[in-house]
């Protein structure tokens, strides 16, 4: 398949082969948006953050769709957005409908996803969708962008939209063979670029990465600096398939007992940028990777220290 | 086998309130845990019991039916006692519940089960699972046997999704098999990953959709059928 033109910033600066940063930013049961929108002004002041991908109902949760997010974090902040696109809630012929219509809001980035089933959700009783999976999500995406037309091959009047997709691989599955023929299928029908889940084994996300090396298609590795031991500590216990490093976690631990706000934040910065900036430094000198993906969702101050050397 | 789950006797008994003389139908078919002229009667003498508990009396008859989803059989068993009665509970799944109401349109049948799915019980141990969802576009051909549709929580086409750790399921506590995973065991036993790594493209759930009808006198042949001016 011949390469799809970059349409967005994201896949443009990867192209040119730099090394680059995207940001989390998670809409939840939001009226006004606040806090995305501040996170993302934060996030564009480092400089270093390409783009930012904007969650659509993670956990299952019944949040604000990803799209105006998007859609604003792009107008007001002047943050590209990577669009987060689960197959859980619509049915090709809304996630059609919601692609075209992204994309004329200008929206350039696509990340297909399955999506957290809705089971775990806050609506644990709804129907879940899933009529096409993420891989047809490319392949829909694919039609739309470089044929001009929906699934069953109807024209889109007025010409393609322009949008780059990308799709998920988990560096924590286990077994690991069936994810990486999994992401081999989604290249083969049209993702532009790889974000991954996050990792905390430096040596486990090189064989990850080399393993993914054989697609051809850029690798963003997903890192999750941790603003507090209780985030630490429920990552450990819940989020399935991530241990957190033992030292990590009881060096969070510890910072529980500094009463002074300013220096208990403070040795937590010194905790996550120990820990992550010779992991990024390793990661940007042995491996392919076309860059970090960094989920520091409402932790937005790490960022100019951590990045300020890259 | 149809899996079905009895519904609480007060739900049944809010059903069959209205009325004194009811006829409770066993199902001898695939109904699973049995649902026959036994658990029928036992049944009845709840709804009997529960009716005294507020005063009132219930006349009641159980009978079973071979098969209460065969119009003729079920006609044949039950019409030489519907006069007797104002109303049926059947203990049969849906589709036999469903076929009284239709062959009996001058009398309500009330259902005592919840159907739950088409299932297969292993070892006998009294756990029904779900191999096969009647989805009538059949993958079990290149997953290695082992059905997408009814296996995975997302019913993905090309899985395994994120949501499988040590080839567990998200959904239900890591507690069930990722179909999937399963998939591609098999099919890597059988040197056949050639068949995991093909992208299968959106499935076509028309054929999926409610209602369903099949006819099965179709007419089969190789040659095309004759066109209308050409017939003597």
């Amino acid at each position: 398949m011949p390469q799809r033109p970059a349409y967005s910033n994201l896949v443009k600066t990867i192209r040119e082969g730099k090394f680059v940063f995207t940001g989390e930013l998670e809409p939840e049961k939001d009226f006004d948006l606040k806090h995305v929108l501040h996170s993302a002004e934060e996030m564009k002041k480092t400089g270093k953050i390409v783009a930012a991908n904007v969650t659509d109902g993670p956990q299952g949760d019944a949040y604000t769709c990803s799209m105006v997010p998007c859609y604003l974090v792009q107008e007001k902040v002047g943050l590209e957005a990577i669009w987060q696109m689960t197959v859980r809630d619509r049915n090709r012929i809304a996630l059609f409908g919601d692609i075209l219509g992204g994309s004329i809001l200008g929206l350039k980035n696509l990340l297909a996803l399955t999506g957290d089933h809705s089971a775990l959700g806050d609506h644990s009783n709804a129907r879940p969708v899933y009529d096409l999976d993420s891989t047809q999500l490319i392949d829909l995406v694919s039609k739309m962008v470089d044929e001009g037309t929906d699934l069953v091959g109807n024209e889109i009047a007025g010409g393609k939209p322009q949008i780059n997709v990308g799709c998920a691989a988990n560096p924590n599955s286990n077994p690991r063979e069936p994810e990486i023929l999994k992401v081999g299928r989604k290249v083969e029908v049209g993702a532009d670029f790889i974000q991954t889940q996050t990792s905390f084994d430096v040596d486990d996300a090189k064989e990850f990465l080399k393993e993914l090396e054989k697609f051809n298609t850029p690798v963003l590795l997903g890192l999750f600096p941790i603003k507090n031991y209780g985030i630490a500590w429920y990552f450990n216990e819940y989020i399935p398939g991530v241990s957190v490093p033992k030292d990590f976690l009881n060096a969070l631990k510890a910072t529980k007992k500094i009463k002074d706000k300013k220096e208990k934040y403070a040795a937590i910065d010194k905790i996550n940028l120990d820990f992550f900036e010779p992991f990024i430094k390793e990661i940007k000198k042995t491996t392919k990777a076309a860059g970090i993906h960094c989920m520091a969702v409402h932790y937005e101050r790490l960022f100019e220290p951590l990045l300020k050397e890259f | 086998m149809i899996i079905t789950k009895q519904k609480d006797i007060d739900e049944i008994y809010d059903m069959i309130k209205p009325y004194s003389k009811i006829l409770v139908a066993g199902c001898d078919g695939c109904c699973q845990p049995p649902r026959s002229i036994n658990e029928a009667k036992v049944l009845a003498q709840m709804l009997e019991l529960k009716a005294r508990s507020e005063g009132k009396q219930l006349k009641w008859k159980a009978i079973t039916v071979l098969r209460q989803c065969d119009d003729r059989i079920a006609a044949t068993t039950i019409r030489p006692f519907i006069e007797e009665f104002d109303a049926i509970v059947s203990l049969a799944c849906g589709l036999g519940v469903g076929m009284l109401n239709r062959i009996f349109p001058t009398i309500l049948t009330f259902p005592a089960q919840n159907s739950m799915f088409g299932g297969a019980e292993n070892n006998g141990e009294n756990y029904f699972v779900e191999y096969c969802e009647t989805c009538g576009e059949c993958l079990l051909g290149v997953t290695g046997g082992i059905c997408p549709m009814a296996g995975c929580a997302k019913n993905l086409s090309n899985g395994p999704c994120g949501g499988q750790v040590e080839g567990k399921c998200e959904v239900g506590g890591y507690i069930h098999d990722c179909a999937w995973v399963k998939i591609w065991e098999r099919l890597k036993k059988f040197n056949r990953l050639d068949l995991f790594t093909t992208y299968r493209p959106p499935r076509n759930y028309q054929i999926w959709s409610s209602p369903r009808f099949m006819h099965i006198y179709e007419p089969i042949s190789s040659e095309e059928e004759p066109k209308k001016e050409e017939e003597v």
